[in-house]
């Protein structure tokens, strides 16, 4: 099933080549990865989408957690977290097409950012499934293009990392 | 606060010794020559060993670490210096011993350029320890030096490497000493509550089996691990890396456990019924078969490290914390068991497998060479082994009494570490004869290291078990592989070690008749000096008990199938 790791770090330089080595270690694909900063410019958070067995999520989770750089390391449970995710999409866009494309934006809160005679890149904030709803629609206009940044969450309510 | 204004190269050596380090050894190259300037500079403060190989180095520290419990360090050159003391590295790593490895660079804005003599070693070396530097301002210099020993010695011991490029070598910024922080043994999760709870799990067993590995030596647990044992009244077996931390000699002794255990601890580990793991990881030679081990028996698991628990055995219960804390705060809550029908049990096992399975044939033995060891000289020696199969005839033979009196490379299983570890040892303990335990395979890999016990004239006593054969391998082909000995005789191989080891200075002699083997034992020790005695056996003698890979550790078979 599918897990996501929120990771506190130290911003050292190869402190994501640590954490990253110890889920390729167990042969486990991560799907997702985003690292940025946190409210304190020392520490980065990044969050792994991984898929894998709770036990040994667990125990990679636990490896994780001796990291000499790594200052907390959690699961967030979708039930008591918050993902989103940004995505990036180019359509083929002919004259003919782009109201369907406009509207289909529209209905997701989906952004245009850029329209070619050809094209229309579009911009899109949310959690997974929103996302792969809306490249499900997308498909039968001729997607040229994904970028995805990965998920980024949060813990609903007051519950915070230690930092 | 006296501040003086050092390069990096001194700053190095003054955090060295403000960590109490008097000794390292080390391999000198182009990119630690300010280095070596340093250690020229500081020649009365500290000594260094110049080894014949960067790998006879990290082995050395790590001999050095095992044998004292202090932090081993060495050094090396970038690099081929640098890649030299990963096998090194990772040994120790395998086996939580504390070391800091130094190694030299390129200088800053050289690096990623493959420069001459440029290696990644902080890439290289990211999963083989527990943490890892390259300094690239020499104002991080000292803090980083400082860290290094902090972490490789504090909670679960282990390997540290600091990269400095040699333009930080050279560079200056001021310095001022401080002092060591003291090691910190994880503690903050040892509860009341789990302490209680594993004290009423203790009293309901009927049949418990204590498994202990190298975190009791390491957290320096054995009296209270002793105490444990003689409140239970149960038998104690120990993992390779566990050998020393209980005493041969105490009755509730049953020896190895695993792969190549005694028949009693692997019985015993197949009938209890309560399984008590202490700074053991239950390591694949230990368990083999995960399905066929102690599945009869609730585990508590008490160990430093949260990561080993559940990792291989899942558990019922688990303590996380230093063993020698833990113990010590266990000790107290237990009320002496009485379980006289499981101790009957121990003893009729022991009387069915009594320790030697050898069938003496009058030809020399391995075993009975290692017997013989044993009796002449465990009081006084430290015993280090190679890998293969004279390891474990030394963890099934030698009688070890104390903590930090038998090195052996457990983990990783690294052919060629013995020597450079004796000489680690024996500069460590002066005085002390070291007896590295060696096949013919492994003193082949890095006999040259004989040079460095030489020169420093180090009672380093090597006894070649030599069969000719990679034993170890060509027993499993014997077994498993339809004795297709593919690439395992070294009968080719013509190479005289007695003249090998008197090129390199050292004595040496042959022994081929059981009858020799005490003369000869005696006269090394005598000596006092570095001393290669070559044993002549069979290439048939195999090693038993032993347990077929992905079988339960009950199904040992104790000789070949007719």
């Amino acid at each position: 099933m599918r897990h996501i790791l929120s990771i506190v770090v130290i911003n050292n330089a190869g402190v994501l080549g640590r954490v990253v080595g110890l889920f390729s270690r167990r042969g486990y694909n991560i799907d997702s990865l985003s690292v940025g900063t946190s409210e304190d410019q020392r520490y980065a958070r990044i969050t792994v989408s991984v898929q894998g067995d709770d036990q040994v999520v667990a125990q990679i989770q636990k490896q994780v957690a001796k990291l000499v750089d790594v200052q907390d390391v959690f699961e967030l449970k979708p039930e008591c977290a918050i993902f989103r995710e940004l995505c990036l999409v180019k359509v083929e866009a002919t004259a003919a097409a782009r109201p369907d494309i406009f509207n289909v934006a529209s209905v997701f809160r989906a952004n245009i950012i850029d329209v070619s005679t050809k094209t229309i890149t579009m911009e899109l904030n949310g959690d997974l499934d929103k996302t792969n709803a809306f490249i499900e629609l997308m498909k039968p206009y001729g997607i040229l293009e994904i970028v995805r940044t990965g998920l980024a969450a949060i813990a609903r309510g007051a519950e915070k990392a230690k930092i | 606060m006296n501040k003086l204004q050092l390069n990096g190269a001194e700053i190095l050596i003054e955090c060295l010794l403000e960590q109490g380090v008097d000794t390292i050894f080390g391999f000198p190259g182009g990119r630690v020559i300010p280095i070596y300037d340093a250690l020229y500079k500081y020649k009365d403060k500290i000594n260094h060993y110049l080894t014949s190989h960067e790998q006879g180095a990290s082995h050395a520290a790590d001999g050095y670490a095992r044998s004292t419990g202090k932090v081993g360090v060495c050094l090396a050159t970038s690099g081929p210096g640098a890649t030299n003391l990963v096998t090194g590295i990772a040994t120790a790593y395998m086996d939580s011993s504390p070391m800091v490895a130094i190694t030299g660079n390129v200088p800053v804005p050289m690096l990623g350029k493959d420069s001459f003599q440029e290696v990644d070693i902080t890439g290289i070396t990211m999963p083989i320890t527990k943490h890892n530097f390259i300094v690239k301002d020499v104002n991080e210099l000292a803090e980083t030096v400082r860290q290094a020993f902090h972490i490789a010695r504090s909670d679960r011991p282990g390997p540290v490497l600091i990269d400095i490029p040699s333009d930080i070598q050279t560079a200056s910024c001021n310095f001022s000493a401080k002092t060591p922080l003291a090691a910190v043994r994880e503690s903050t999760r040892i509860t009341p509550q789990k302490l209680n709870e594993a004290a009423e799990l203790i009293h309901a067993a009927k049949r418990p089996l204590i498994y202990t590995g190298g975190g009791v030596i390491a957290s320096e647990a054995s009296a209270e691990l002793c105490e444990f044992a003689a409140i239970l009244g149960a038998p104690v077996c120990v993992s390779a890396m566990g050998i020393g931390g209980f005493p041969s000699s105490n009755e509730m002794h049953v020896g190895m456990i695993g792969m190549h255990g005694t028949a009693v601890a692997n019985t015993l580990a197949t009938e209890c019924d309560f399984l008590i793991a202490i700074g053991a990881r239950f390591s694949d030679r230990v368990v083999n078969n995960a399905n066929g081990f102690a599945s009869g028996a609730k585990v508590l698991h008490i160990d430093i490290d949260a990561a080993e628990i559940d990792k291989n055995i899942c558990t019922a219960y688990s303590i996380v914390g230093d063993v020698k804390k833990v113990l010590s705060l266990l000790n107290p809550l237990l009320k002496k068991q009485d379980c006289t029908e499981w101790k009957n049990r121990v003893s009729e096992l022991k009387a069915k497998y009594p320790n030697v399975q050898r069938e003496a044939s009058g030809a020399l033995e391995g075993q009975y060479v290692i017997q013989r060891l044993s009796a002449l000289a465990a009081d006084k020696a430290i015993f280090v082994t190679d890998v293969g199969q004279h390891q474990m005839w030394a963890c099934l033979n030698l009688q070890i009494e104390e903590p930090r009196k038998f090195i052996t490379s457990g983990g990783l299983g690294t052919m060629g570490f013995g020597l450079g570890a004796a000489v680690g040892a024996a500069v460590a303990n002066p005085g002390v004869p070291v007896i590295n335990i060696a096949g013919d395979g492994c003193f082949r890999m890095n006999s040259i290291e004989l040079a460095t016990a030489v020169e420093y004239d180090l009672p380093v006593i090597e006894v070649v078990i030599n069969n000719h054969v990679l034993g170890m391998v060509r027993q499993w082909q014997k077994l498993f592989f339809g004795k297709r000995y593919s690439a395992t005789s070294l009968h080719g191989k013509v190479t005289d070690f007695v003249k090998l080891s008197e090129a390199y200075g050292a004595v040496a002699f042959n022994v081929t008749t059981p009858e020799e083997v005490d003369d000869a034992i005696l006269k090394a020790l005598a000596l006092k000096k570095p001393c290669v005695i070559n044993c002549e056996i069979g290439q048939d003698e195999s090693v038993f008990p032993m347990v077929p890979l992905g079988k339960g550790v009950g199904q040992f078979i104790l000789k070949e199938a007719e």
